[in-house]
């Protein structure tokens, strides 16, 4: 693994879900400067950005407007990294909503146009739980060096169908976006900080966009 | 295509990694970290750390080993025993912890199941089950404080229900523990893990019995199990992972290969 400018600065937006440790650790074995906050001016400095999250849209969603992060997060530039849970509060909204709650699907930070639906998997298991392969549609800088049908480590329900700002694809009885792309920002619907070798390549791959 | 796991389980007891027979008599393996660094290089797709003594000793346990596991392991990991409420889950999680894994204290109050389903997300909740064969009922029923002899007791539930309510209330994935089998290396309990395969729409782990590279095979295919737990086969070097990994895709099942970057 090369080392990577010292100078640059990695900022993991604490968006208030539990474990953010393995992201942040695993952004510690690549690189030196590594911070978690919820403070926008800390996050608007950063040259790069990582938007983790486990839990439920909604409530993800509560804890970033309760922080007054989503105009923050909107207005950024640099690049942007959402992971699982992260990536699907990219787009426009979520059908994953409060249980029991009658309200309509969770708006989401709309950075990139889609929506999060729930699986259709027939028999199959839900969550889509393990390490699957995933398709890159076209050779990007994000799955540089990552070979065709590398296997990433996923737990979900909900994802963004295979549309336009598919980076990467997976197949679980139906095809979804296991990645997604417009302007700066990125999401991943895989964990890359559980994906073992291939994992740190993605990451590092990102922090040298 | 998803991959079945293979999931070396450590045993943790004061630090140590250790190994029982029939979750008794108890050998030290060897040190937590430098164990699931070499379980990970070897190809392992997910570790469990089963905190054997801690649901039954009524004590506060140190759990600082789930951070340092953290820092230096790149593949999801699992911790289970002595995860009693919310904040207990909440702290392990925070370690860097992908999973928690709750038994007995599921049994005794089994609305934390939905409690920790609601804070964490489901995919996060793993709720073990020690089940065991009643020869006499000619049922399989629930077992809780396995890792203490003394306190070991039947809980009344059969095994197929518990699953089912385990899954009401909010579980991400079940790992079955075939008492009959564990530690004797004859075989994971194949018609028990059918049976709970039917009532189970989760992910499902089979765990207990793993003895030869064939039992792997037979349990992915006779069960349809998501992934399979082993301990003694691996600490004792009796099965290698990668030579098993090799075995398993040359039969045909779907098996995680390593990852080789591209030179262009």
């Amino acid at each position: 693994m090369s080392v990577l400018s010292s100078s640059q600065h990695t900022v993991i937006i604490n968006t208030g879900c539990a474990n953010i440790s393995s992201v942040k650790f695993a952004l510690q074995r690549l690189t030196q400067n590594v911070t978690v906050s919820d403070d926008p001016k800390v996050i608007c400095a950063a040259d790069k950005l990582i938007l983790p999250g486990v839990g439920s849209a909604n409530s993800a969603m509560e804890s970033i407007e309760k922080k007054q992060l989503a105009s923050c997060i909107q207005s950024l530039a640099q690049p942007v990294l959402g992971v699982c849970l992260g990536m699907q509060l990219m787009v426009t909204d979520s059908q994953e909503k409060a249980h029991q709650s009658d309200l309509g699907n969770t708006p989401c930070l709309n950075l990139i146009p889609g929506q999060v639906k729930r699986m259709q998997v027939g028999d199959l298991r839900l969550p889509h739980m393990g390490w699957n392969t995933v398709e890159a549609v076209e050779q990007t800088s994000l799955f540089k060096g990552i070979p065709q049908g590398t296997y990433f480590y996923f737990v979900h329900s909900f994802a963004v169908e295979v549309y336009s700002h598919t980076l990467a694809s997976s197949q679980y009885d139906m095809p979804f976006s296991a990645a997604i792309h417009r302007d700066n920002f990125y999401g991943v619907q895989f964990h890359p900080e559980r994906s073992g070798d291939a994992g740190a390549t993605l990451l590092e791959n990102f922090l040298n966009l | 295509m998803l991959a079945r796991r293979i999931i070396p389980c450590l045993d943790v007891r004061d630090g140590k990694v250790v190994k029982g027979v029939k979750f008794r008599n108890h050998e030290i393996i060897g040190d937590i970290v430098p164990l699931a660094e070499q379980y990970a290089q070897q190809g392992a797709d997910e570790l469990v750390f089963y905190d054997i003594t801690a649901s039954s000793d009524q004590r506060v346990v140190d759990k600082s080993w789930v951070s340092r596991i953290a820092q230096v392991i790149d593949i999801p990991f699992c911790v289970a025993g002595g995860i009693k409420s919310v904040e207990d889950a909440g702290r392990i999680l925070e370690m860097g912890a992908d999973k928690i894994s709750v038994n007995s204290p599921a049994l005794a109050d089994p609305e934390l199941i939905t409690r920790l389903h609601d804070t964490y997300g489901q995919q996060c909740v793993v709720i073990g089950i020690d089940s065991y064969f009643n020869k006499q009922s000619q049922q399989f029923e629930v077992y809780q404080f396995t890792g203490d002899e003394k306190r070991t007791q039947n809980t009344g539930r059969l095994t197929v229900d518990w699953v089912k309510e385990v899954q009401q209330r909010g579980a991400g994935e079940i790992v079955l523990n075939c008492m009959n089998q564990d530690g004797v290396r004859q075989g994971y309990d194949i018609a028990q893990l059918r049976l709970v395969r039917d009532a189970c729409t989760v992910p499902l782990i089979a765990s207990g019995g793993a003895g030869e590279k064939h039992h792997f095979y037979d349990v992915f295919k006779q069960a349809d199990v998501d992934g399979a737990l082993a301990a003694s086969v691996f600490h004792k070097g009796i099965i290698p992972i990668p030579e098993l990994k090799d075995f398993l895709r040359a039969q045909g099942v779907v098996i995680r290969e390593d990852f080789v970057p591209t030179t262009s």
